[in-house]
C-alpha cells in the first residue's frame, strides 16, 4: 500500500515536469500572416548584443490560441484599430485643409517606416519616435492639434503604419548621431529599478522562457508593437508597456514620451534588429 | 447609441453542395457590462449586443443570446452546411434598439 502511494507520487511528479517542459521556453512554431506574409520570429542576435545569442519575438512565448489569432487579419482584434486609422488617414483636419493622404497618398507608401523607428531626426537634432513624426505632421503641416501619446487615434495610426511594414526586418540605426541615445538606453536596460530592484535584463535577458508567477517571460522585444493586449482588450503603445514594466518593479515610472523612454525604445528596438515587424500583434 | 459599431463577416464565396463551411463574424462594440462605475462614482449603464442570429435563405442557422460578461468586440466562429446557392443574413441586436445587419452570398458549384 505504502509502495503504491510512493509510485503514484513519482508518477505525478513526472507528469508535472513533462507539463512544464512543454510550455516553458519559446514555442517551436512559425508565423505566416494571411497565408502570405512570412514573419521572421527567430533569428541570430545582432553582434552588439552581449547577453543573447538567439532573438525571439514575444509571439513564441504566448499560448497556441493567441499565436493563431495573429495569423489572420480577421481574427486579429488589433486590425480594428488599423481600420479605424484608415478612415482617419483620409479625413481632413486642421487649418491647412490637409489629411495624411494629401501628402502620403496610400498608407502602403509608409512601408518600411516602422523598421527604422526610432530614428535620429537631423532637422530637429534629436531622437524621434513614430509618435513624434506623426505629431510633427499634424502640428506643422496640417495645422491640427497634436495627439496625446496614448490617445486611441495615435495608437491606431501607429498600428496602421506598422501594419504595412509587416514582414520587413527591424533595422534601427545605433551608430552615428544615435550612439549617445543608444548608450543611454543600454544603461537603463541594465539598471535595477524600484523596491524589487529589477532591471529589464533580469527578466528579459536572464530569464526569458521562465515563469514569473503566472507570466511567461519573453525577451521583451518590441517588433510587435503596438500590441493588442487580451487583458485590456485594446492596443497598447511601446512606452505604455515600458511604464507597466517599471511600475511592476514598484518604482516611480517615467512618462510615455519622456527622453528616458525614447532612449530605451531605441536600445530595445536594436536588440530586435532582424526580427520582422509584426504590429499590430496579439499578446496577453 | 453605441459608437463605432461595425459588423464584419467572413464567408467563402463558393462551396460544394452539402459542404460544411466555417463562418467567422465580429462586431466592434464596447459591450459595457453595466457593472462598472465611472469616474463620478455612478454606474455606467449597460450597453451590449444582446442577440446574434444567422439565417440562410430564410432558415435559421444559429441564434445566440449574449450576456454582459462577454467581452468587447464579440466574435463568433461556427460551421454551416450549404445545401444550395443562397444568401447568409447576419443580424446583431443592440440594447439601445439598434439592429445591425450584413449579408453574404455563396455560390454552390
Amino acid at each position: 500500500m505504502k509502495n503504491q502511494k510512493i509510485l503514484g507520487l513519482i508518477g505525478l511528479t513526472a507528469a508535472c515536469s513533462i507539463g512544464f517542459g512543454a510550455i516553458a521556453g519559446p514555442a517551436d512554431d512559425s508565423l505566416v500572416i494571411n497565408g502570405e506574409t512570412e514573419i521572421v520570429t527567430k533569428t541570430t542576435a545582432p553582434a552588439y548584443i552581449d547577453g543573447l545569442s538567439e532573438i525571439y519575438s514575444g509571439w513564441h512565448f504566448r499560448e497556441a490560441d493567441t499565436r493563431v489569432m495573429q495569423a489572420d487579419d480577421f481574427d486579429n482584434p488589433g486590425m480594428l484599430g488599423v481600420e479605424a486609422a484608415k478612415d482617419v488617414w483620409s479625413e481632413v483636419d486642421g487649418s491647412e485643409g490637409k489629411a495624411c493622404a494629401s501628402c502620403h497618398d496610400d498608407p502602403a507608401s509608409m512601408a518600411g517606416v516602422r523598421t527604422q523607428m526610432p530614428k535620429f531626426n537631423e532637422a530637429k537634432g534629436t531622437m524621434y519616435t513614430m509618435e513624434m513624426y506623426i505629431n510633427d505632421c499634424r502640428t506643422e503641416r496640417m495645422g491640427a492639434e497634436a495627439w496625446g501619446w496614448d490617445d486611441s487615434d495615435m495608437i491606431n495610426m501607429t498600428a496602421l503604419i506598422s501594419s504595412v511594414s509587416r514582414g520587413l526586418p527591424m533595422s534601427v540605426a545605433v551608430d552615428g548621431p544615435a550612439a549617445p541615445f543608444w548608450e543611454q538606453g543600454k544603461e537603463m536596460y541594465y539598471t535595477r529599478y524600484g523596491q524589487l530592484e529589477l532591471s529589464c535584463a533580469n527578466c528579459h535577458e536572464d530569464n526569458y522562457g521562465n515563469y514569473i508567477r503566472a507570466d511567461h517571460l519573453s525577451q521583451g522585444q518590441i517588433n510587435g508593437f503596438p500590441v493588442y493586449r487580451l487583458k485590456s482588450a485594446d492596443l497598447s503603445s511601446i512606452h505604455n508597456r515600458f511604464k507597466g514594466c517599471i511600475r511592476d518593479t514598484r518604482a516611480e515610472t517615467f512618462k510615455p514620451g519622456s527622453p528616458e523612454f525614447i532612449a530605451l525604445e531605441l536600445y530595445v528596438a536594436s536588440r530586435g534588429n532582424g526580427l520582422s515587424v509584426e504590429g499590430p500583434s496579439v499578446r496577453n | 447609441m453605441a459608437e463605432d459599431v461595425k459588423p464584419r463577416v467572413k464567408v467563402p464565396k463558393t462551396a460544394a453542395a452539402g459542404e460544411v463551411i466555417t463562418i467567422k463574424t465580429l462586431i466592434s462594440h464596447q459591450m459595457e457590462s453595466g457593472q462598472r462605475k465611472g469616474k463620478d462614482g455612478n454606474l455606467i449603464p449597460r450597453s451590449i449586443i444582446n442577440r446574434f442570429t444567422c439565417d440562410f435563405n430564410g432558415e435559421n442557422v444559429i441564434d445566440v443570446v449574449l450576456e454582459p460578461a462577454i467581452s468587447t468586440n464579440p466574435y463568433f466562429e461556427f460551421d454551416a452546411k450549404v445545401p444550395a446557392s443562397g444568401e447568409f443574413k447576419f443580424t446583431w441586436y443592440d440594447d439601445d434598439g439598434s439592429v445591425y445587419e450584413d449579408t453574404k452570398a455563396i455560390t454552390v458549384n
